[in-house]
């Protein structure tokens, strides 16, 4: 049974919305709904749907003519780093969820690997602390599989979800022991959770700060096999299978992760899988230039990678999107390639990347687009954002005919490390409501109060 | 048709064949300057020229030395030890600190991939990549050419064999382009964990047999250092030797050989190969001034008026 986003995640208290969205595009798959409509926010929550111009004016709060603009459900993503506490210089909760909600999000999963990393209840308890102060949109946290993320010894897993841990995830390393994992996978049956793994075989990975192919023969940088990722992603589908547990394969890359995957679905094993915007539209073409902004783990991979990525997340192997945003500091990225650490930002550029790149290419259906870019939420069991009336107000407001150059305006980002920089790409998010509150507005989002009567 | 010059040189693929040819005409006058008792030319006078080394090198630094002191530059020689590297000043920082100095050109060897690039982006003078990571070598690849052309005429149609190490080697990528752009065919040989992947793309046969090798016209030879054996990536430097080593057995008496030096005798190379009449390794060596001043000419001077020179 799916929970409440409010109930499970962690947002900062605000006023509640009070507006009048007049006819935007509403497009919802999960509602059915593909057509202009009037949406009436009252207290945060949709008070009532009606045809385009059928809604009065309400007597209180904001009108926004919003014809020509498109409304989706606020997106969910289920793998960000925030990177408090420990390291605020790359990002904090504040400036995270800012660019969550300057993105069209309105829940993002945080991963554990900070400093200290969320290895105990009471590190977590102070994250949710913090979240319910300084978060704009709601957030959910990761604590680590094992102490440290060091792969040694299991973390207090029951302890930590009774603290309010949505799952368990070593990300940015993979669990190089399958016994550990074997233990983990074990111990989800006593306190449930879902597992969220980085599946990367070290030994095969070895130094590698690039995918292995022509582009690192010709660069002489060392290479990441693609194997690295689908051996371990088959190897930890049967070990799931095994045990009957759940696990989520984080930010797969490569065409034969997906093979692997798929093979693991056929099985029967309870698997479900992410994959991120730079690895659905970029390839590994883009480290010719050096630029460390192109260096991430998983790496950008080839085209054929990138295309069986693409009809993965079309067919619904993999089952939604996740950024994997990762701010590093500029100082941290303007370093050779090789020094430079893995990770790009990706909260306030995804919609727009995969529109631009994917939809207006004619490779993804829109509506395939909203439905993976909030089914992250499923994954882990919670409630996904929907245009329905009564549920609480989780919307994002879309210009797809905005065209603008990433990064031209800053970001909301403590972190400029954007693989988009520089790209002109359509679907500006002009607006967001997360939990009920105003989380974005666009500067130039036009608005009227409403007048006191019709 | 012949190009304008580049305003750096970090990559072989910033030239093309009428560039390299125009370097190394040039750097055939210089040599000639070599030959007398006196041997300056004044063509950067005034001028400061950088040497910024990172890592290790006795023949590329004091041939940048040479070549810069040759066409009267000033002359400032950086190494990561005993420098504010030392202390983990950032790339960044040295860079704009020497740039503080106004120089005409900052040579950079760095042991990271990308370094001459990063470089370029922070200076307002021209930067020579001396090498970068696995990268690129790109004025040892013009000096090895320079050599060629001098013994061959011309390298069109030349079969040019690099053998060793070729993953670890940015002289073997510098050179598989330039011999490539100068119409040579080249094959790369060396044992299967020491050819990258897809190496075929840079425009080379790849083999791990040395059968065939006495179908070369040039046999390039690259060094094994001894932690590749560390990395497992070679069983012992014993089967190295015994599978690729060059030796006056495996040379016909008409090929070329060449190495980019230091040599690890009895390694990849035999005492006799590499004191054979067919070894060119000491004419390598001598190049390599004047096309490095060839190379500081063509970015600092640009490309009218040989007359310069005399």
């Amino acid at each position: 049974m799916a929970t409440a986003l409010a109930r499970a995640l962690h947002q900062r208290a605000g006023t509640p919305a009070e507006l009048l969205i007049r006819g935007a595009h509403a497009l919802d798959p999960r509602s059915s709904l593909d057509e202009p409509c009037d949406i009436l926010v009252r207290h945060g929550r949709l008070a009532e749907l009606g045809a385009h111009g059928t809604l009065p004016s309400p007597g209180r709060g904001e009108l926004i003519e919003a014809a020509g603009r498109h409304v989706f459900p606020a997106f969910v993503d289920p793998h960000v780093h925030l990177r408090e506490p420990g390291q605020e210089h790359k990002e904090d909760l504040e400036s995270g969820t800012a660019a969550a909600a300057a993105g069209g999000y309105c829940a993002v999963i945080a991963m554990p690997n900070t400093a200290p990393v969320v290895d105990e209840a009471s590190v977590l308890r102070a994250l949710i602390d913090a979240a319910r102060h300084r978060a704009r949109v709601a957030v959910g946290f990761l604590a680590s599989i094992t102490r440290g993320l060091g792969g040694q010894e299991l973390t207090e897993m029951a302890e930590l979800r009774d603290a309010g841990a949505l799952g368990f995830t070593d990300d940015g390393k993979p669990v190089v022991s399958a016994g550990m994992l074997r233990k983990a996978l074990q111990y989800q049956r006593l306190c449930g959770g879902v597992l969220a793994l980085h599946e990367e075989d070290p030994a095969l990975s070895a130094a590698g700060v690039m995918h292995e192919g022509a582009v690192s023969a010709r660069l002489g940088l060392a290479g990441i096999p693609s194997l690295a990722e689908s051996t371990m992603v088959a190897r930890d589908a049967a070990l799931a299978q095994y045990e009957g547990a759940r696990v989520h394969f984080q930010h797969l890359s490569c065409e034969p992760s997906v093979q692997a995957l798929e093979q693991a679905r056929r099985s029967g094993a309870r698997v479900s899988a992410e994959a991120s915007p730079h690895h659905l539209t970029l390839t590994d073409d883009l480290v010719r230039t050096l630029d460390g902004r192109f260096k991430m783990n998983p790496p950008l991979r080839a085209e054929s990678d990138r295309r069986a990525v693409v009809d993965a997340l079309r067919s619904g192997v993999i089952d939604c999107v996740a950024t994997d945003h990762a701010p590093h500091a500029r100082h941290e990225k303007e370093v050779p390639f090789e020094e430079a650490p893995m990770g790009t930002t990706g909260l306030e550029t995804a919609f727009a990347a995969l529109f631009t790149e994917l939809v207006l290419t004619g490779e993804l259906e829109l509506a395939t687009l909203v439905e993976r870019l909030t089914a992250g939420a499923a994954v882990f069991d919670l409630a996904v954002p929907r245009i329905a009336v009564g549920e609480p107000a989780n919307l994002c407001m879309v210009d797809l005919d905005a065209q603008f150059e990433v990064g031209s305006d800053g970001y909301a980002s403590r972190s400029a490390n954007c693989c988009f920089h520089g790209r002109t790409l359509n679907g500006s998010v002009m607006l967001t409501l997360a939990g009920g509150q105003v989380a974005f507005r666009r500067r130039t989002l036009a608005g009227a109060r409403a007048p006191a009567s019709r | 048709m012949s190009t304008r010059a580049p305003k750096h040189l970090i990559s072989i693929e910033d030239l093309d064949r009428a560039g390299i040819e125009r370097i190394l005409d040039r750097a055939e006058s210089f040599a000639e300057v070599a030959g007398r008792e006196i041997k300056k030319v004044p063509a950067l006078r005034g001028r400061t020229v950088v040497n910024l080394f990172y890592e290790a090198s006795t023949r590329t630094s004091s041939s940048f030395e040479l070549a810069a002191k040759r066409l009267s530059a000033d002359v400032v020689i950086i190494r990561s030890v005993g420098s504010s590297v030392d202390k983990g000043e950032s790339l960044k920082d040295t860079v704009q600190t020497l740039s503080a100095y106004d120089p005409a050109a900052i040579v950079i060897r760095s042991p990271h991939v990308g370094a001459a690039q990063l470089v370029a982006r922070w200076t307002a003078a021209a930067v020579i990549n001396a090498g970068d990571g696995k990268h690129e070598h790109p004025t040892q690849a013009l000096l090895d050419v320079f050599t060629l052309r001098r013994r061959l005429g011309s390298l069109d149609g030349a079969r040019i064999w690099i053998v060793g190490d070729v993953l670890h080697s940015r002289v073997a990528r510098s050179n598989i382009l330039a011999f490539g752009r100068m119409g040579a065919r080249v094959t790369v040989c060396g044992p299967p964990t020491l050819l990258p992947r897809e190496i075929e793309s840079l425009g080379c046969r790849a083999t791990a047999k040395l059968d065939g090798l006495d179908q070369a016209d040039v046999v390039y030879v690259l060094r094994m250092q001894h932690e590749r054996m560390l990395d497992s990536y070679i069983p012992s430097l014993r089967e190295y030797a015994a599978r690729y080593q060059v030796s006056a057995t495996r040379l016909r008496p008409a090929q070329l050989l060449m190495h980019p030096g230091p040599v690890n005798r009895g390694v990849e190379l035999s005492g006799d190969a590499i004191d054979s009449p067919q070894a060119l390794l000491g004419e390598q060596v001598k190049a390599g001034v004047a096309v490095r001043m060839a190379v500081l000419y063509e970015l600092l001077v640009g490309v009218p008026a040989l007359a310069a020179v005399a």
